[in-house]
């Protein structure tokens, strides 16, 4: 049992952060290993962040190997060389955690392949995000510890999905936890409640066509999957519909873009989802009280039906 | 006293000298006796007053203070409470045993109304997942949507609710009724074993699917039939009996029930005989 929340606000910012910190905090008795923030924050959308880390938290409950600290220095020293060589400009650098790094970077390619191919060749190191707006920030323990040690909650911006974690088929780590970039591209993450249950045939069928898997959580398999099909020419909508037929098992995922926030619903409709929609904000979750914790008015709620797909945009 | 009878007719097992005892399946059944009135205690249960009427903040509670609190109130005689704020938790309103008038003034989570036994709740907001389930008797009704398992293994009682459901409405249902204003997800009447569910608007996949008894009526579409679930003729008898039912559930009363789709078990499935556990190892 994991819980998911997502909102977008549309036609405005809101400080995002805060409020998924409050629906997320709100689901945190579905999972407490890991918590997961995707925030689409107000940038000028001239460069790139990228989120990323060069270990693993190593603290209680963790199930990742204790290294010495001194590596991750080592890494992001290759780090920075390996940019330098892509061509890449760190116009600002953000040590956040001794195993987390935020960059602000200058870079004109598009294509995001290659950059992340070479920069993730480094051993221990992974690129949550890469994006003009977005920043996927996730580490081990509940919503408000992990809003507390990244400090999102003054983070403003348009629209944001979030996950609280309860580690099942694969480790409790970083690694593991939600949300997922939608590598390699810009700005697209996923989060996802339930169980695949063709993990590994369509991780083969990924793999060969040069997609990259950096855990083995089922729950990755959605932000590849819908990448090759956006790589295959697909917009988001149509890539979320063909997953109602291409991933077995049971799910509810939201996937969102730089300006758009999409949910799908497995046929079975076997994950829950609630959903309030006005004109100025959609918000959902896996149970009520996480609206409720943004929305204590009385309002209108409804459980989306099997095989389900929506995306609005902000 | 439990009411066990013996009879001459011997099964296969009691022939074999397994047991000597007929079942009858109401060995918990205890029976009234005047003189003894005051040794008679229904655990729960209070004699309640439906003019006495109070109201309940539960904004601050969490739901087993707000159960124990409307429990409370109940001792005290008040037989209309009117729960403020549930802003959507879990598990409000369950185990009430005791005819009472239950008012929620917004939504609730998930297992709302959970195992009751009489009362008579109006919730004016949203429902979430396993709504009402294990009802044995009273009224529930909600005015707005409600998430999925709605009414999951209710043996008696209504359960109506007023916009759209999700998916495995009446899962497991074994008696009452459950009546839906507007649309149901898919595996409507999942092994349903007996009892009503009645859906004005469409359904999704695999209604009914390995229904082992009981009876559908739709309104809508149906996207499709689920395993062993087939469309039987709508007689005038369940015409009279829908027509009632909706203007009870104050739903539907000008919907025209002469065009509805009623759905029973084919019974393919079936493959039951009538030995007893200890029988059938006995036939091994």
């Amino acid at each position: 049992m994991c819980g998911i929340a997502g909102l977008i606000h549309r036609g405005k910012s809101s400080n995002v952060g805060s409020e998924l910190q409050g629906m997320l905090q709100a689901l945190k008795h579905r999972g407490e290993d890991s918590t997961g923030y995707a925030l689409y924050g107000d940038t000028d959308g001239k460069n790139f962040i990228m989120r990323f880390k060069v270990g693993e938290n190593v603290g209680e409950g963790s199930s990742s190997i204790v290294e010495d600290v001194s590596v991750y220095d080592e890494r992001k020293k290759i780090v920075d060389q390996y940019l330098s060589e892509l061509g890449a400009k760190i116009i600002k650098e953000e040590r956040v955690l001794p195993y987390s790094l935020r960059y602000e970077i200058v870079y004109e390619t598009k294509d995001l392949l290659k950059f992340s191919q070479k920069i993730e060749s480094i051993p221990g190191v992974e690129i949550l995000s890469m994006g003009k707006s977005l920043e996927v920030i996730k580490d081990l323990g509940n919503a408000k510890m992990v809003c507390d040690r990244y400090d999102l909650d003054k983070v403003v911006g348009t629209h944001a999905i979030g996950h609280a974690r309860m580690a099942t088929e694969s480790g409790v780590d970083i690694k593991s936890a939600h949300p997922f970039w939608g590598y390699p591209f810009s700005d697209v993450s996923v989060v996802h409640n339930g169980q695949l249950t063709n993990y590994w045939n369509n991780r083969r069928l990924l793999e060969n066509k040069g997609m990259r898997f950096m855990s083995e959580c089922d729950s990755e398999l959605i932000a590849v999957y819908i990448a090759q099909k956006m790589r295959e020419g697909a917009s988001l909508e149509e890539g979320m519909k063909a997953s109602l037929t291409g991933l077995d098992g049971v799910f509810t995922y939201f996937v969102a873009t730089i300006d758009s926030l999409g949910m799908a619903k497995d046929t079975m409709a076997a994950k829950p989802l609630v959903l309030y929609e006005s004109d100025d904000l959609v918000a959902m979750g896996s149970e009520e009280i996480a609206i409720r914790s943004i929305l204590p008015q009385e309002i209108d709620t409804y459980d989306p039906f099997d095989g389900e797909v929506k995306v609005w945009q902000i | 006293m439990a009411n066990l009878k013996t009879t001459e007719k011997k099964t296969k097992s009691q022939s074999m000298g397994m047991h000597t005892e007929v079942l009858t399946g109401r060995t918990q059944q205890k029976f009234f006796n005047p003189d003894e009135a005051e040794n008679f205690f229904y655990f729960g249960t209070y004699d309640v007053d439906f003019n006495k009427r109070t109201e309940l903040d539960v904004n601050e509670m969490t739901a087993p203070e707000a159960n124990k609190e409307i429990d409370n109130l109940m001792s005290q005689g008040y037989g209309t409470i009117v729960i403020k704020n549930p802003q959507g938790k879990h598990s409000l309103g369950v185990g009430i045993l005791n005819k009472l008038n239950l008012i929620f003034e917004g939504s609730l989570g998930y297992f709302g109304m959970g195992s009751c036994d009489g009362p008579t709740v109006r919730i004016n907001g949203r429902v979430g997942w396993s709504c009402a389930e294990n009802l044995m008797a009273g009224k529930v009704v909600i005015e707005k949507n409600a998430g999925s398992c709605f009414g999951a293994a209710i043996r008696g009682g209504d359960l109506i609710c007023k916009g759209s459901v999700g998916a495995r409405t009446g899962i497991d249902m074994k008696g009452g009724t459950i009546i839906i204003g507007g649309d149901a997800g898919a595996f409507t009447g999942f092994m349903m074993q007996r009892g009503r569910i009645i859906i004005l608007g469409d359904v999704g996949i695999n209604l009914g699917d390995s229904m082992y008894d009981g009876t559908i009526f739709i309104g809508g579409k149906i996207s499709s039939f689920g395993s062993d679930a087939v469309t039987a003729d709508l007689t005038n008898s369940d015409q009279d009996w829908l027509k009632r039912k909706l203007k009870v559930a104050e739903i539907g009363e000008k919907f025209d029930v002469s065009k509805m789709t009623k759905i029973v078990a084919g019974k393919k499935l079936w493959n039951y005989d009538n030995l007893e556990p200890t029988e059938k190892k006995g036939a091994i």
